[in-house]
């Protein structure tokens, strides 16, 4: 049979894929250029036995997301720039608490109000490090509207396996425009579901590490009654302060990823295998990279592209191979040298790096890129 | 005979944090004979708090309980209510984590009228973090972030809430135990946002810089300066300046917020 | 080699460009089996003041989704002619209203002139179908869809009571444009 083939924006897309994930609640804030996920997600929601609700703040927003996430549901946000300054709260709790949920961050200029209408990959640094305290991050970037809508179901599966929150990292570009995607029929993505206690409720322990590094999440009201903090907490789930437990609890947190790192990346590679000039971006930018590779391979330049699809945890084994490889490697993003600070701690200097940065509210274009690499190499 | 609380406690979770005197034990002892009045199921009842000394009750009692953060209860707890509108939704905490850092969410989940009972436990000052002045603290009163007696005005939280749109709100004290339950047990039965605010004492905190000689002395003033809503009735403004009115204090129907979106549900599926 | 071809609509707010660049999208992604992206501008000039819209079309898949250089740009202002003519492809393709773009801006590109908004508005009867009459003209003009799958896309986004009025209105463009074409041959 034919595929549906529709035309979609990205953040129409991201939404339509957390609902074929089996997205139940998204708690929400209006919020240029984020708007459009809310905007289907109120549509569509109610339609299929879903909550939509939109909250009196940004704070709210994921408060409500992890309150609905907590009776088992899977659960959405979707903001940009400020807003997600604001979640940064919350989201370490959904990382201490291990509460799964999906937040879509639409980056725009900042910091502060920035240009909320303006592209931007600023926010590369945050979603890794952005609320205070130790903590593991998993965040995806993707370029296509297609992808868009694969990586929002990955997302999902994700966050749902690994107890955790997950971020969905677009911009201004590719959430708004609109591109041709054929919409998956249902089975063709994997579909993951939280894994429920296998053990009785008077055995179950919500952080019971007998069950490895991720113990499985009970629902509120499905008579496992367990106790959820934010403050450090043993595997029953209540307080505690003593610093063998805290360590243990920290670190397996670290671990969930840390641990799972070949299973969670994701890159893309293009014309590598003999690449001379690596170029590594993300996102939207990685598409101006791809038409500068195909360019400049045309005019005879050993160039190829690497584009981390799960940003976070950063691809550091594949980028130090790469760095061998390697004479030099450019980094176009939109900001000012936020990833390139990544690629330059796991590189060590084994090949030249060269930044490439705007943040005038334009993307990067090929030319941009071309040009750097001729002055460069 | 006797209430058996230890049918809703946690085993090995007590001793409490709570100070000798603090009237926080009365209140939670006041919310489980309510709950047992209302036979609320322990596996359907979520109770949620966000930070302070009052946020720390759910850690003690048998049911799916939140400690959430500072202030962001009642967001949590509407996330709970929408996703499971079958589920039995409590909130509790104290002032400043209600109406200060968590004013906004208090409000809204007032305007909603969700079905949730938010008992608020008003102590007139932050406890947990050694005292300082909260939106509920006295006007002149000492704290220690105000040395030179406190210069802000006071929110008054029933009204708060019945200005926000809360449709059953009532006030009582940690003196009077016996109104405590009866009060939450009416909120948790009526169908709606049910705001019920306890006056209570902190004696380590607030009661030692505000020339209360013992912690008596804090429960004879609850005790001397309530009057019930009947009797307050009868009253003029200015005789009711220094009193604490008490008992049901606003009750209307109003649709509540569950019911009201699954009208929306309805509607998004009959076209 | 893909066959990329860039298309961008250019006049003032309101004027339903974004709508026209998104049924232009359609068409060529949806009825046909082409690869298409659309973006615009947000911001404030969204809302009066300069607006645009791109449509991307290609045998393959398109890799980056704005323009660049392009190859048939619509402007339906002078403000938008004068800010958008150096941008377009040497050799390339300007279409302008004859009414609102009083001085046609110089420069490496074949211009064509007709009066967009007061076809839709004398011709059409509706002002508010200027977009669609100047989709049909941009169909005309660079040929990168064929006509019938504009025309398919136009109807499939409009209510059954305004199916005849876009008909019309999108083949009045598309005539007009046909009409300047075959004089010039």
């Amino acid at each position: 049979m034919a595929k549906k083939i529709a035309l979609l924006q990205g953040n129409e897309a991201c939404a339509y894929g957390a609902l074929y994930a089996g997205c139940r609640f998204f708690g929400g804030y209006p919020i240029t250029p984020s708007t459009e996920v809310a905007e289907v997600m109120a549509k569509e929601l109610p339609k299929n036995g879903g909550k939509f609700i939109q909250m009196e703040d940004e704070i709210a927003a994921i408060a409500s997301v992890l309150g609905a996430s907590l009776t088992g549901a899977k659960a959405l946000t979707a903001s940009s720039g400020p807003g997600i300054s604001l979640k940064q709260e919350l989201i370490g709790y959904a990382c201490i608490a291990e509460i799964p949920c999906v937040i879509v961050n639409v980056m725009r200029g900042g910091p502060s109000t920035g240009m909320p209408t303006g592209p931007s990959q600023s926010d590369i640094m945050q979603a890794r490090w952005g609320t205070h305290g130790d903590h593991a991050a998993i965040a995806v970037a993707p370029a296509s509207c297609q992808e868009i809508f694969s990586e929002t179901v990955r997302a999902f599966n994700l966050a749902e396996t690994y107890r955790m929150p997950v971020q969905v990292l677009l911009d201004e570009i590719n959430g708004h425009m609109r591109e041709r995607i054929e919409l998956p029929e249902p089975g063709d993505l994997e579909i993951i579901d939280r894994q429920t206690p296998p053990v009785s409720p008077d055995q179950y322990l919500p952080y019971d590490p007998s069950f490895g590094d991720i113990p499985p999440l009970a629902a509120f009201g499905s008579g496992y009654r367990f106790h959820v903090t934010g403050l450090n907490k043993a595997a029953d789930g209540f307080p505690t302060t003593k610093a063998k437990l805290v360590d243990a609890e920290e670190r397996r947190q670290l671990r969930k990823v840390e641990a799972n790192r070949e299973l969670i990346e994701k890159n893309e590679e293009h014309m590598i295998e003999d690449a001379e000039i690596v170029i590594v971006a993300i996102g939207t930018i990685s598409r101006s990279a791809r038409n500068a590779v195909n360019q400049l391979r045309e005019q005879g330049m050993k160039v190829g592209l690497f584009r981390p699809i799960t940003l976070w945890p950063f691809p550091e084994r594949r980028i130090a191979e790469l760095a061998g490889q390697a004479k030099a490697m450019i980094i176009p993003e939109m900001n000012l040298g936020q990833m390139i600070l990544e690629v330059e701690r796991i590189v060590k200097g084994a090949c030249d790096l060269h930044g490439i940065g705007r943040v005038d509210g334009e993307p990067i274009t090929p030319s941009q890129i071309m040009e750097k690499i001729k002055e460069v190499c | 005979m006797s209430f058996d609380y230890d049918k809703y406690l946690r085993p090995g979770k007590l001793p409490h944090i709570w100070c000798p005197g603090c009237g926080h034990g009365i209140i939670l002892k006041g919310l489980l004979r309510a709950i047992d009045a209302c036979e609320l199921n322990k596996d359907n009842t979520a109770i949620v708090s966000g930070i302070g000394c009052a946020s720390r009750l759910p850690g003690y009692v048998d049911f799916n309980t939140l400690h959430t953060a500072h202030g962001r209860a009642a967001a949590f707890a509407t996330g709970i209510k929408m996703a499971k509108p079958e589920m039995n939704v409590l909130v509790v905490g104290g002032d400043g984590d209600g109406v200060a850092i968590g004013g906004n969410h208090f409000i809204h989940a007032c305007r909603r009228n969700i079905d949730m009972t938010y008992v608020i436990c008003n102590n007139f000052i932050y406890g947990m973090t050694g005292g300082q002045f909260s939106p509920c603290t006295p006007t002149g009163d000492r704290a220690s972030t105000t040395p030179y007696g406190n210069p802000d005005p006071v929110f008054d939280i029933s009204q708060l809430a019945i200005g926000a749109g809360a449709t059953f709100v009532a006030r009582s004290t940690s003196f009077h135990a016996a109104q405590i339950d009866k009060l939450i047990a009416e909120g948790i039965r009526h169908k709606g946002m049910a705001v019920i605010e306890i006056l209570d004492d902190c004696p380590t905190t607030y009661g030692r810089r505000n020339k209360f000689r013992s912690v008596v002395d804090m429960m004879k003033r609850f005790k001397e300066q309530a009057v019930p809503v009947a009797k307050a009735e009868k009253m003029s403004k200015e005789e009711l300046d220094s009193k604490i009115v008490t008992g049901i204090l606003h009750r209307e129907e109003r649709p509540e917020y569950c019911e009201q979106y699954a009208q929306v549900v309805k509607t998004a599926r009959s076209l | 080699m893909s066959t990329r071809y860039e298309i961008r609509f250019s006049g003032a707010g309101g004027q339903g460009l974004i709508t026209a660049g998104i049924i232009l999208a359609e068409a060529a992604s949806i009825v046909e089996d082409q690869y298409a992206v659309q973006s615009q501008s947000y911001g404030p000039e969204a809302r009066g003041g300069a607006s645009k819209s791109e449509v991307i079309i290609s045998d393959s898949p398109i890799d980056y989704p704005k323009a660049t250089l392009v190859d048939a740009c619509l402007a339906l202002t002078q403000e938008a002619a004068d800010k958008y003519a150096d941008t377009i492809k040497p050799g390339g393709l300007l279409l302008l209203d004859t009414d609102f773009v009083k001085k046609p801006p110089a420069g490496d590109f074949k211009i064509y002139r007709f009066p967009i908004i007061n076809t839709a508005k004398k011709d059409i009867g509706r002002a508010i179908v200027a977009n669609v009459v100047a989709l049909g003209a941009m169909v005309a003009l660079t040929g990168i869809i064929k006509r019938e799958s504009g025309e398919k896309a136009v109807l499939s986004r409009v209510p059954e009571a305004f199916v005849e009025l876009n008909k019309k209105a999108y083949n009045a463009g598309f005539e007009r444009v046909k009409a300047l074409l075959d004089g010039q041959a």
